[in-house]
């Protein structure tokens, strides 16, 4: 019986691995399917609760509910209350805010 | 035709044996590789996935919900407004939703008492979320209370669990009636927190924001749009501290490449002199080299992917769980449903696989067209 040659075991090897990324795609389809009922109930309980924020992060009462936050949240609670959550690292500020701001601390004539 | 593919066969024996005869690197490069994918893929698979569900799941938030700002803080809408927005022309719908956090102490965490406006709850009971009943390990007939802030005990009766495949919007909600919702945050009859409103035709939504905006200069009109746009922003693909730990280690890995790919080693280079002193061509080499850049870089993505895709989907994203939960206490368990966009799959091939294949070939192709001698002389 000869020996498998090499590039026979590498190829198939390789074959193997497509085929399981093109199962990934199908067992997706099946898990989408499984899986929507699921998001149909969460949209009715959107609908029936009038809920406005994903519940990911709990932990403050501007990452629970990141639309309806103030809008100067890191600095909300007292002028020194910077921002000390984890998950603030995650979650920047609003384009506008940074956007309509001059950068006005390199400006100033007044020495620090 | 039998004769190239004969010849890519044994060009492929040939490169097989020689990554063999360098085993612990390249096994090494292959793992280190497998995981750079694998990293990039499972945050483009997360957050790609997450900003699916957050669009289907809030696309019915209320259109508007009208907040009150007091000096630059959010507060509760007083008796009079609901009435007055009732005259805006175009206002379909408006209601006062009450809702407001609460710190339990004994599990430390907080949760979001509601009082749901189309839902009729008995007095003295709750339905709560299911990630809440875990960590107070509650079940439905349980009593629980809570010392408001006014420092009075409030008993409850568990009247329900919200389904548990809902967590991702409910893990924390605790829905309880408007008497004892009053009753427990002391807030008078006629009192708000926010106003959600409808709207007949959804493209007015903008005009009505800006009238609510001029008729009540004191609120803060937020718009479903802005609610999607604020999560499809939150998960972007540049931001987060998971992307930027994951550029350094694409950096690294850069730095690797391109320390395998620029500076040949001795052994490498003699191998190719021996190579070409043997007969092998120019483009012999080029096709040996080839095969090694494509089987390695091929397998790093493929397995690298798989790995992502069944962490991501088949196992709840668990390595991301302790990045996203940050402090708190409640973290929903959810399943994300498995949006999969075919062009970032394509972007994310096209980034980690041809610059590792181009890297590779260049510094062989400039040994393997100098001559043979002076390569193995080095």
């Amino acid at each position: 019986m000869p020996v498998a040659r090499r590039s026979h075991r590498a190829l198939i090897a390789l074959a193997c691995a497509v085929s399981l990324v093109a199962a990934s795609f199908a067992d997706a389809a099946w898990l989408r399917q499984q899986r929507a009922a699921a998001g149909v109930r969460m949209g009715e309980l959107v609908v029936q609760l009038q809920l406005t924020d994903l519940c990911l992060f709990t932990e403050a009462r501007y990452t629970r509910h990141l639309s309806q936050a103030d809008l100067h949240s890191a600095f909300q609670d007292h002028p020194l209350g910077l921002e000390h959550f984890p998950t603030g690292s995650l979650v920047p500020p609003p384009a506008s805010l940074t956007a309509a701001n001059e950068r006005l601390d390199r400006e100033t004539e007044v020495p620090d | 035709m039998n004769a190239w593919i004969e010849k890519q066969k044994y060009l492929i024996d040939f490169t097989l044996s020689s990554l063999a005869r360098r085993k612990a690197k390249n096994l090494g490069l292959l793992l280190v590789y497998t995981l750079i994918v694998f990293l990039l893929a499972s945050v483009m698979l997360f957050t790609h996935a997450l900003r699916q569900a957050a669009t289907q799941v809030l696309a019915g938030a209320p259109e508007i919900v009208l907040q009150r700002m007091v000096a630059g803080r959010h507060d509760l809408i007083p008796p009079g407004y609901l009435e007055r927005i009732g005259r805006i022309r175009g206002v379909q719908e408006k209601e006062g939703r009450l809702w407001g956090y609460y710190y339990d102490p004994v599990v430390k965490a907080n949760y979001t008492f509601m009082v749901p406006n189309h839902q009729e709850i008995a007095a003295g009971t709750l339905f709560v979320g299911a990630g809440m009943a875990r960590a107070r390990g509650l079940a439905v007939g349980n009593l629980i209370s809570f010392r408001s802030y006014s420092g009075q005990l409030f008993s409850f009766t568990i009247a329900g669990i919200l389904p548990s495949d809902s967590e991702l919007v409910s893990a924390d909600l605790v829905l309880l009636s408007e008497a004892d919702f009053r009753a427990f945050f002391e807030i008078a009859a006629g009192h708000f927190t926010d106003i959600a409103l409808s709207v007949a035709n959804p493209l007015e939504v903008r005009n009505i924001a800006s009238k609510l905006a001029q008729q009540f200069p004191d609120a803060r009109p937020i718009l479903r749009a802005e609610i999607l746009r604020t999560y499809e922003s939150v998960f972007n693909w540049r931001e987060g501290i998971v992307l930027a730990l994951a550029s350094l280690a694409i950096l690294a890995f850069a730095i690797l490449a391109w320390e395998k790919a620029s500076g040949l080693s001795a052994d490498e280079k003699r191998e190719i002199g021996i190579l070409k002193a043997i007969g092998w061509e120019t483009g012999d080499v080029l096709k040996m080299k080839f095969w090694e850049g494509a089987l390695i870089s091929q397998a790093a993505f493929l397995i690298g992917y798989l790995a992502a895709y069944l962490h991501v989907f088949r196992f709840s994203s668990s390595l991301f769980a302790p990045v996203l939960k940050g402090w708190a206490v409640l973290y929903p368990r959810f399943e994300l449903s498995p949006v999969i966009d075919g062009f970032q799959v394509a972007t994310l091939f096209f980034f980690t696989v041809f610059p590792y294949a181009a890297a590779t070939l260049v510094p062989i192709w400039r040994a393997a067209i100098t001559d043979p001698d002076a390569v193995m002389r080095g």
